[in-house]
């Protein structure tokens, strides 16, 4: 850790362990009075609420585990089993079912924060890059587990995704039968994504830890972009940012609760309450919300570029999206990280967040123009604002004075605030 | 910034305009009428009186070509159900505990109507038994074959889930049992096939050859009808189920709505359950919620900021 220790073992046993293993002295160092920077606003807190939607996931999945049979003939029936016969099953496979979705939610939020406040930039790319790679295997998880129940959508879904893996060049054929255990998507399919979907959370909690451990090394990250430049500028992570924190994940489980219990599947997709059919494929195949973006980027390349058809081309694209995201430390090279004094990069961050809602809508639509047109416009956008328009900016933006310090952008934005609580009726201002 | 704007107007636009064009494209259905129910809303339970007509619409009607192979007789008798029992009847013995689904009188009448395939016994044969609560209530088919055999080729749907599994499940059902109307003049339909408004479909394949033009569009000025052809005759009809309490109406409007209660009642039969712990963790998260904050307050005012 970054810091030098300040824990003090109190009582003869914890000076015992401390000399032999100092597990009490890491967690005082690094959630008791870990420095954090006192300006952090509620974006920050989705980090905590990430791990505890990560809790959340893994708790209920392991019970769920428990009823689950991953075989194509009873995994439809064993999840209903859960539904109708397992004590708290229904609360349980809402849970985890709506607790995907919440994850999602937070993760999106938490990466727009971390674009907006520039958290990726020098010192702290390592830490980002984790972040993406948790991101990536979260989504692999949540690919996976939605086939669990063997749905239609289930089936269909899997079906269309894995099949992407057959436009890569030469080995595309052995990767998808190698991913399918075979000819078609088939009972070893859910085999081997049961299995996939209990481990991968392992690997996701691992690499929460390595990205916690990223982020104590620098500390955190704050809306003014600045460095904490002395002890004025923080204040200990216990109690100011526990209960802060506290206050947040308590907020984000009303939300979470709301869906849970009154409109557990108004996420989902009615046709994955009929059993997997590989005779009858549904009208329209969509994915869950929240690989929407994604799958308009997917469709949005319908034209061949000399020797890649358009089928590898969108598969090309939609990974290139994701993946470009590990570059973007070294592709925004402005010296400012916070969005907050950089007034022009802080427009196309707004338009880059509307893109990212535009392409989730474009993806729920059929695949026709002028979806077709509005998703390529789209894509071309999500792409440029991260290969042209951010390392543009960087050279040719001026941004606003940043502040001297934390503690005095803290101040004068809270004397600001009184002064304008003192005065409720604003002053006229002379016409221009 | 101005200019910013001025795209996410403009896409906002593109967007709105794009889906009038996908409303224009052929194989509408009829939007469904959104009704309230029994069960709507936070507070929403079921009405057991209209579980208990549903069920005898269910079994009177739709059991001749429907199974609801999720529900077993016990499942009747569950809290929330429609043969739940708070108390046993009169005359019952003391140590009887009703609310039980397996001691429950009720359900065990009912199962016992049932002839339910056991087996193999000790010689090795099946054999037919009578049924009991914890049986599955049978379905008409021994297997697919047997129910496409006799359906003309298609298999009717399981119904256990049926609620859930379409948009908008219960006003859906609900629309598409009373929603039967003679076919439009300007379609032509197979034998054996019905006409529904609610139903998907396609019916610019099945206008009649004055209404096409060579390609087979439809020509100027012919509306294509909204929904679509399923095998299913309308299966209700005044006075098909006779209900024992004389004071409810006999009607297919009555019947459909009793019917789409129970079906809801099968698709999510925890709903009152999770409803009712729903309201209590949400009470809790608030008083929580207040109290955090308050100390959030209270911590954060010992430090400048």
């Amino acid at each position: 850790m970054s810091h030098e220790s300040t824990y003090v073992p109190g009582t003869a046993i914890e000076r015992w362990l401390d000399r032999r293993l100092p597990i009490i002295r890491l967690g005082y160092d690094s959630f008791g009075d870990f420095p954090t920077p006192k300006n952090l606003n509620y974006w920050y807190t989705f980090g905590g609420i990430l791990t505890v939607c990560l809790m959340i996931q893994i708790v209920t999945g392991i019970i769920l585990t428990m009823h689950y049979t991953p075989h194509v003939d009873y995994a439809f029936a064993s999840v209903e089993h859960i539904m109708r016969d397992v004590n708290y099953g229904h609360i349980m496979r809402y849970a985890h079912a709506n607790g995907a979705s919440m994850f999602f939610i937070a993760v999106y939020l938490h990466m727009f924060r971390g674009l907006y406040y520039g958290s990726y930039k020098e010192p702290r790319e390592v830490l980002w890059i984790i972040g993406v790679i948790i991101f990536v295997l979260m989504m692999a998880t949540a690919f996976m587990g939605y086939v669990l129940p063997w749905g239609q959508m289930s089936f269909w879904g899997a079906t269309v995704i894995t099949s992407l893996f057959s436009a890569v060049p030469v080995f595309g054929d052995a990767l998808t039968t190698l991913l399918w255990g075979g000819y078609s998507v088939d009972n070893p399919t859910l085999n081997r994504f049961f299995a996939l979907h209990y481990l991968l959370p392992f690997l996701i909690a691992g690499a929460v830890i390595l990205h916690i451990w990223a982020l104590h090394v620098p500390g955190n990250a704050n809306p003014t972009g600045i460095e904490v430049k002395s002890s004025k500028d923080t204040v200990p992570f216990h109690p100011y940012y526990t209960v802060k924190d506290g206050f947040a994940i308590i907020v984000f489980l009303i939300m979470f609760a709301v869906f849970l219990f009154f409109m557990p599947n108004a996420l989902g997709h009615p046709d994955n309450y009929i059993p997997a059919n590989p005779l009858v494929t549904p009208e329209h195949i969509v994915p869950e919300w929240y690989f929407l973006p994604f799958y308009a980027m997917l469709r949005a390349i319908t034209f061949d570029v000399l020797f890649i058809s358009s089928k590898l081309g969108g598969v090309i694209v939609m990974f290139a999206s994701i993946l470009l995201l590990l570059f973007l430390p070294w592709l925004d090279r402005s010296k400012v990280r916070s969005h907050r004094y950089r007034p022009v990069a802080r427009g196309f961050f707004f338009l880059f967040v509307f893109d990212c809602l535009f392409l989730g809508w474009l993806g729920a639509q059929v695949a026709e123009q002028p979806y077709i047109l509005l998703s390529q416009l789209a894509t071309a956008y999500y792409f440029a604002y991260f290969l042209i328009i951010l390392p543009l900016l960087a050279v040719l933006e001026t941004p606003k004075e940043l502040p001297k310090s934390i503690s005095d952008d803290v101040l004068s934005r809270s004397q600001k605030k009184q002064a304008k609580a003192s005065s409720p009726t604003p002053v006229a201002q002379p016409a221009e | 910034m101005r200019f910013i704007s001025k795209i996410i107007i403009a896409l906002m636009v593109a967007g709105a305009l794009s889906s009038g064009v996908a409303l224009a494209a052929g194989g509408k259905t009829k939007p469904v009428e959104h009704y309230h129910w029994s069960f709507s809303g936070i507070n929403g339970k079921y009405d057991q009186d209209a579980l208990q007509r549903g069920f005898q619409v269910y079994r009177e009607v739709c059991a001749a070509c429907h199974s609801v192979d999720f529900i077993a007789f016990r499942h009747l008798g569950d809290k929330g159900g429609p043969y739940y029992l708070d108390e046993c009847p009169e005359g019952a013995p003391d140590t009887l505990n009703c609310s039980n689904p397996n001691d429950n009188p009720l359900v065990k009448a009912l199962a016992a109507e049932y002839e339910v395939e056991d087996g193999p016994d000790d010689s090795g044969d099946m054999f037919m038994r009578t049924g009991l609560p914890s049986d599955t209530i049978p379905g008409p088919y021994a297997n697919e074959q047997q129910a496409a055999a006799a359906n003309g080729g298609a298999i009717p749907p399981d119904l256990s889930l049926i609620t859930k599994a379409r948009k908008y499940g219960p006003d859906y059902l609900h629309s598409l049992l009373k929603g039967y109307t003679d076919p439009p003049e300007t379609v032509e339909l197979d034998p054996g096939t019905y006409y529904n408004p609610y139903y998907k479909g396609d019916m610019a394949t099945l206008l009649k050859p004055e209404f096409v033009d060579d390609q087979g569009k439809p020509l100027e000025g012919v509306e294509v009808p909204y929904g679509g052809v399923l095998k299913m005759k309308a299966p209700l009809v005044d006075g098909i189920v006779d209900y024992v309490d004389d004071s409810v109406p006999e009607t297919v409007e009555q019947y459909s709505k009793d019917v789409t209660t129970f079906l809801t009642w099968t698709a999510e039969p925890k709903m009152e359950a999770r409803k009712t712990m729903g309201k209590i963790s949400l009470l809790y998260l608030l008083i929580m919620a207040v109290i955090v904050y308050l100390s959030y307050k209270q911590i954060w005012s010992r430090i400048d900021h």
